[in-house]
């Protein structure tokens, strides 16, 4: 079996880094980082802490290099590649050690600390959450943190288990819609099979999420309007972005947290699918990154950043069944990455020193000026 | 409770083989640890319905292990003597249920950061047990064969672009006939060397005719055990309590005859075709997972000879906002997309006929159906390069298959 190299899974995430720090030197025209850092460009004044938006995008469900950064998979982000890459600090290596299932890793992305609840369940966090950090601690409104996401399983993302009312609002633009559309679609079930892991299984909600009613006074937006929206676009991620959108307009939060899910399709083994999930993942990361520069409360004042929760397994791995899960724990479902872009980030940046996904919310703290701490991840030196 | 308290009659459950093959090595099964044993009895409880080559690998592992010295049975097992599992595992009834354990345990490992071990050990048992017993001789080199496609007018993006490098990639073929030459060269090597489960023909579509010689799956032929366990699955999650460990526990309970597979005839292949339903995700749904999925269990299973893989279109994915206009059309099925996913599929094919022993002089032939190219693999041929030699495919199968 000599086509299967033999190594160790950290020499196999060095490979990836490499090949994502060497694709993007000559293809985005990006800069090593580590050798040219000067003066942080981070804007440290309080006043300007304050009027500081931060928007983190999950680039849902799981996607890998060799449809993304490597070269055979870059006709798939040509938006990542052509537009936000130029003006990003890029890191090339960040790997996740804690339990590969979405909503877990995406709880451990919002904790900074890897939590070990059950994947399947509707439980909230085990240890406090970034939104629970930032409004306790910068006293701020519930209406300042807020987290779009995709499926059920996910509502009670926005608050851990210590409670106290600190948390984030949740919307489920699919749920909403599944609450608005109830009777009129013979399909609404389908709508609702949004955890490709087990796609027919659907949690019962408890928690604080957005009810339909809010729809009028938060969103502006009634019933009609918003199943009428709905019926013009072609995915729960597209829902999503455009529920992000109105939030950014009429509410302006601070802290904006938006989970996409589409791409995990590939647990259905179509690749086509799958491929398609990660170009319209591309297309949603700019579209919301255009959305940014128009909206005034947020041009010029905003930092995004975007990272998958982990990636999927390798083609090489007997143990996995290539693209089409995340089971075998390997260096590629391990392994990702992060851009990170708009205020206080340095353009044009690749940084190829490993971080973890558990350094998002420390990242956060230092940037925003709260203490997480419950976070066991460390602060990337190279944002702040 | 622990393996070394284990007795024969913990055994009364299992079919009769696998209960003889238990008592026979419970000495050896007594002394091996918790965090390895279940593993290995999830494949002994299924003895009786695995193919030959499944019951001689379980074989050799046994005699393997049961010439290990203590000092080499101890440190080939400390890896998994060294995992911490809960109480909670120990008192699990992994002996009869083996397959739920092992769920339960990743699920332990996981939680609580010992996955990456259990994951490192299982990788170095495999190793040496490998390296313990070297694969006798093939009869014949092992080939492997996709047709993908099928139903697609004219395709301008690149195709086999992962297996190029390995191979001849063909662009003056004569498709004409080019399924009946491929099949007929598929049977002629099962006439040859007719060995049980040694030669298969798996279609995503519907069978075409064949012979006798080679065991066949199709999509098409499962429908009505396809809609039977949709039908199963929408009942049981709208019973109180139903989870998505629940769910896929209740899956693996069930038997050919609650879903009708069961054809009396061949009970090794009942239960293979109900796993490729209840345990492939996405098999149930689309049929170019279904052909994949299928290559990837037979040849992982069956280690067979001889495989030809034929994708068909699958249904396609509807849009949200078609789902919402609450239309109820009929089914159309997605061509461009379905040629994607099997040309992946193809090359998982390849992939995992790799793993097989042999895989040196292993040959492997992907053709566009209908089409002027294909691309074949063998140690003949060479690599990463391109032919634009008129063939037709019977002359390509020589050229591969030898």
């Amino acid at each position: 079996m000599t086509y299967i190299d033999k190594v160790s899974a950290r020499e196999v995430a060095n490979r990836l880094s490499c090949s994502r720090r060497d694709f993007l030197r000559t293809t985005a025209g990006v800069t090593l980082g580590s050798a040219l850092m000067g003066a942080s460009p981070f804007l440290r004044a309080e006043s300007a802490r304050r009027k500081r938006k931060v928007i983190v995008i999950t680039f849902g469900g799981g996607a890998r290099d060799q449809e993304t950064f490597a070269p055979e998979g870059q006709e798939n982000i040509p938006h990542l590649l052509q537009e936000l890459i130029p003006q990003s600090s890029f890191f090339t290596q960040v790997t996740n050690q804690g339990i590969l299932g979405h909503y877990v890793a995406t709880a451990s992305l919002a904790t900074g600390v890897y939590e070990t609840l059950n994947n399947f369940s509707a439980v909230p966090p085990d240890h406090r959450t970034v939104f629970e950090y930032f409004r306790r601690d910068l006293r701020r409104p519930a209406h300042d943190a807020w987290v779009v996401a995709p499926s059920n399983g996910f509502n009670r993302i926005g608050e851990s288990s210590w409670g106290q009312g600190w948390g984030a609002t949740v919307v489920l633009p699919k749920r909403l819609l599944g609450v608005a559309t109830s009777g009129k679609t013979t399909d609404y079930d389908h709508l609702l099979h949004d955890n490709y892991e087990t796609p027919l299984y659907v949690p019962q909600l408890a928690g604080s999420e957005f009810e339909l009613q809010q729809l009028e006074t938060i969103l502006q937006l009634s019933v009609d309007d918003f199943i009428q929206h709905a019926r013009t676009l072609s995915s729960p991620d597209e829902l999503s972005v455009y529920i992000a959108k109105r939030l950014m307009r009429l509410q302006a939060p601070s802290l904006l947290w938006i989970t996409m899910h589409d791409i995990d399709i590939a647990h259905s083994g179509a690749y086509s699918l799958y491929i398609e999930g990660i170009r319209r993942t591309d297309r949603l990361c700019a579209e919301l990154w255009a959305a940014v520069q128009s909206e005034p409360e947020y041009a010029g004042k905003t930092t995004l950043l975007i990272l998958p929760d982990f990636g999927r397994d390798a083609d090489e791995d007997a143990g996995g069944n290539g693209f089409q899960h995340h089971r075998t724990g390997d260096a590629a479902s391990r392994t990702t990455w992060m851009m990170a872009l708009g205020a206080g980030t340095r353009q044009g940046m690749v940084f190829d020193h490993p971080v973890q996904s558990i350094d998002l919310v420390p990242t956060l703290g230092a940037m925003l000026g709260f203490s997480p701490s419950q976070a066991q991840g460390k602060v990337i030196g190279e944002l702040v | 409770m622990q393996p070394r308290n284990l007795e024969a009659e913990h055994f009364a459950g299992y079919p009769p083989e696998a209960r003889k093959l238990a008592v026979a090595n419970l000495a050896l099964l007594q002394q091996l640890p918790l965090g390895f044993l279940p593993g290995f009895l999830r494949e002994l409880i299924d003895y009786d319905y695995k193919f030959p080559q499944e019951r001689a690998a379980i074989e050799a592992e046994l005699v393997v292990l049961n010439a290990l010295t203590p000092e080499q049975r101890a440190a080939w097992f400390a890896p998994f003597s060294n995992l911490s599992l809960s109480s909670g595992l120990e008192r699990f009834d992994w002996i009869n249920q083996p397959a739920q354990f092992l769920e339960q345990e990743s699920a332990y490992l996981w939680t609580t950061g010992q996955q990456d071990a259990f994951r490192k050990a299982a990788t170095q048992y495999n190793d040496r047990l490998r390296a313990t017993s070297p694969a006798a001789p093939l009869p014949m080199r092992r080939l492997g064969i996709a047709i993908i496609g099928q139903g697609v007018g004219s395709w301008d993006a690149p195709l086999f672009r992962n297996l190029r490098s390995h191979g001849t990639w063909f662009k003056q073929i004569d498709p004409d006939k080019g399924f009946d030459l491929l099949l007929a060269g598929v049977e002629a090597r099962a006439r040859a060397h007719a060995v049980p489960y040694g030669h298969w023909y798996v279609d995503g579509g519907q069978a075409a005719d064949h012979s006798p010689h080679l065991t066949c799956l199709s999509y098409g032929a499962l429908e009505p055990v396809r809609s039977a366990l949709l039908n199963y699955i929408q009942k049981q999650i709208q019973r109180p309590g139903m989870g998505p460990e629940e769910l896929r526990s209740s899956l693996a309970r069930l038997l050919p005859a609650d879903l009708g597979v069961e054809q009396a005839v061949d009970p090794v292949l009942d239960r293979f075709r109900l796993k490729l339903l209840t345990e492939g995700s996405g098999t149930q749904i689309f049929s170019t997972t279904f052909a994949q999925w299928t290559a990837r269990e037979v040849l992982r299973r069956a280690q067979p000879l001889t495989l030809l893989v034929r994708f068909a279109p699958r249904q396609r994915q509807r849009p949200m906002n078609e789902l919402l206009s609450g239309l109820q059309g009929i089914t159309e099925l997605d061509l461009p997309g379905s040629l994607i996913d099997a040309d992946m599929g193809a090359y998982y094919h390849w992939m995992n006929q790799q793993r097989l022993p042999g895989s040196e002089e292993s040959s492997f032939l992907v053709w566009f159906e209908g089409h002027n190219q294909a691309l074949a693999i063998a140690p003949t041929l060479p690599r990463g390069v391109e032919s634009a030699s008129a063939i037709n495919l019977a002359s390509l199968l020589s050229l591969a298959a030898g």
